[in-house]
């Protein structure tokens, strides 16, 4: 066990940086796209409301390996032979895609909850003041929304650093994939997936325990 | 454009259905200029309705609104602009519960940009003195009673230096000892020439307090006069039987 640690740990270690860095992009993107989508759902708009929905129901109908396998083959494939240009993914671009756009329509789905639990007298008590929609949603609505919407995000954010260990398949050399490598050197699998696992255990618990602060931090009602 | 001057508020043949549900229909009222107008009558009676129709808070199906300049049943309005001259107090008092008392009656003059921040300030605090809870500036509104919530309410809205102000029920939702506080400062603002239309089932404060009292009931206007016409001999059938039944 420690002559894996001592000579694979700097390789697991880099992976997991790996691990991180793809799942932290992904994180920002799937943020934006998650608002984008979240406020789509809640306007006062048919068509807006469908575009989300539409969305959301097709990137949460796709498992992931197969929208991995779509984006990082079949998109340039499709530059290629129909588009008539090149396009190369890389494997971590194409990481970043596919989780920003899984994590996305699963935090749009979050969001939209988060701002209809909202009371709907907020909304019209700041547009009766002759503040306008969006200000009103930024100022208003979801600095509130996202208090509820923390447990719910940060659970969201969980499963997003998880799953980067599923884009192995794609060949980027995240945690997983490294571990492989290094399970085929050693033999031991049992050692090497236990670290892994201790490895994933770690990260996520310290990424629980920063939530439940900063749900702490955010709440009005029980400070003071 | 209304034809008189010192009109602030005039509803022309007013129509409402939610779905197929007739709230109002034929709703006509002119407001003038510093009066103070209470709308009375059994609930379900259109009361909120209405004084949301004239902040388009609810759409109306047929008829015109005007408040000042602005036709607010005009689809081209800027209705950001026109609310900015309609203050609005709900009776949930709605205060921004993540914003301090302060935040809360300074954001939208701010962010409006009718005030610099440190402007913004002082006539917020000028507001609080005037509602009685300038000691309060700082906290949030889940620390204040009822009462004292209601009265930032009225402040926030006031601090867009509004024209008109409509109250939807502001005490309905109080203790009762904390009633009087809310009556008060409202007593105060009509006194000072607000002009002010006020859903209110303070039945005392319509009497002491208005120029006309309405009795809405199943969405028509069933009665309309001064309080003594209206409390004391009142003429309509529904108005006899509401006033039976709640006084």
């Amino acid at each position: 066990m420690f002559e894996i640690i001592t000579k694979f740990g700097p390789t697991l270690l880099e992976a997991m940086g790996k691990t991180l860095t793809m799942a932290f992009y992904s994180l920002i993107f799937a943020s934006i796209i998650g608002l984008f989508f979240g406020v789509l759902a809640v306007v006062k708009s048919k068509i807006c409301n469908i575009i989300s929905q539409v969305f959301v129901d097709i990137i949460r109908g796709v498992p992931m390996i197969v929208l991995a396998y779509f984006v990082f083959f079949g998109i340039p494939y499709a530059c290629k032979n129909m588009l008539g240009f090149n396009l190369t993914l890389s494997a971590l671009e194409a990481g970043i895609i596919c989780l920003s756009l899984n994590c996305g329509a699963y935090m749009a789905e979050i969001i939209r909850g988060g701002i209809q639990a909202v009371p709907k007298g907020q909304m019209e008590a700041a547009r009766s003041l002759g503040l306008p929609y969006l200000t009103s949603m930024r100022q208003i609505i979801l600095p509130q929304a996202i208090r509820t919407m923390i447990p719910s995000i940060i659970n969201q954010f969980i499963i997003t650093l998880k799953d980067t260990s599923i884009l192995s398949i794609i060949g980027f050399p995240e945690l997983v994939n490294s571990a492989k490598g290094v399970v085929a050197l050693t033999f031991k699998s049992f050692q090497v997936w236990a670290i892994v696992g201790i490895m994933y255990l770690i990260i996520i618990t310290i990424l629980s325990k920063l939530a439940k602060v900063l749900e702490r931090r955010l709440s009005y009602d029980r400070k003071r | 454009m209304i034809a008189k001057d010192n009109i602030k508020i005039s509803v022309q043949h007013l129509y409402k259905d939610f779905g197929k549900t007739n709230i109002l229909s034929d709703i006509s009222l002119d407001v003038r200029e510093g009066e103070v107008v209470c709308i009375i009558g059994p609930s379900g009676g259109g009361k909120s309705t209405f004084l949301r129709c004239i902040n388009k808070l609810e759409e109306v199906t047929k008829g015109q609104i005007f408040v000042d300049d602005y036709e607010i049943t005009d689809k081209k309005v800027d209705i950001n602009q026109a609310r900015q001259n309609i203050g609005m107090v709900f009776q949930q008092f709605n205060l921004f519960p993540h914003k301090t008392v302060l935040e809360n009656v300074m954001l939208a003059p701010v962010d409006r940009k009718l005030l610099t921040k440190e402007e913004a300030k002082t006539r917020a605090m000028e507001l609080l003195k005037r509602v009685g809870i300038e000691e309060k500036a700082n906290e949030y509104p889940h620390s204040l009673s009822g009462g004292q919530q209601q009265r930032v309410a009225i402040a926030r809205a006031l601090a867009m230096n509004p024209d008109v102000m409509l109250f939807d029920e502001p005490t309905s939702a109080l203790d009762p000892e904390m009633v009087g506080e809310v009556l008060a400062v409202m007593k105060e603002l009509a006194e000072q020439g607000m002009t002010m239309v006020i859903v209110t089932h303070e039945m005392g404060f319509a009497r002491d307090v208005a120029d006309r009292v309405l009795l809405f009931a199943d969405g028509v206007i069933a009665e309309e006069g001064t309080p003594k016409e209206i409390f004391d001999n009142p003429q309509n059938k529904r108005t006899q039987d509401f006033l039976a039944a709640v006084l």
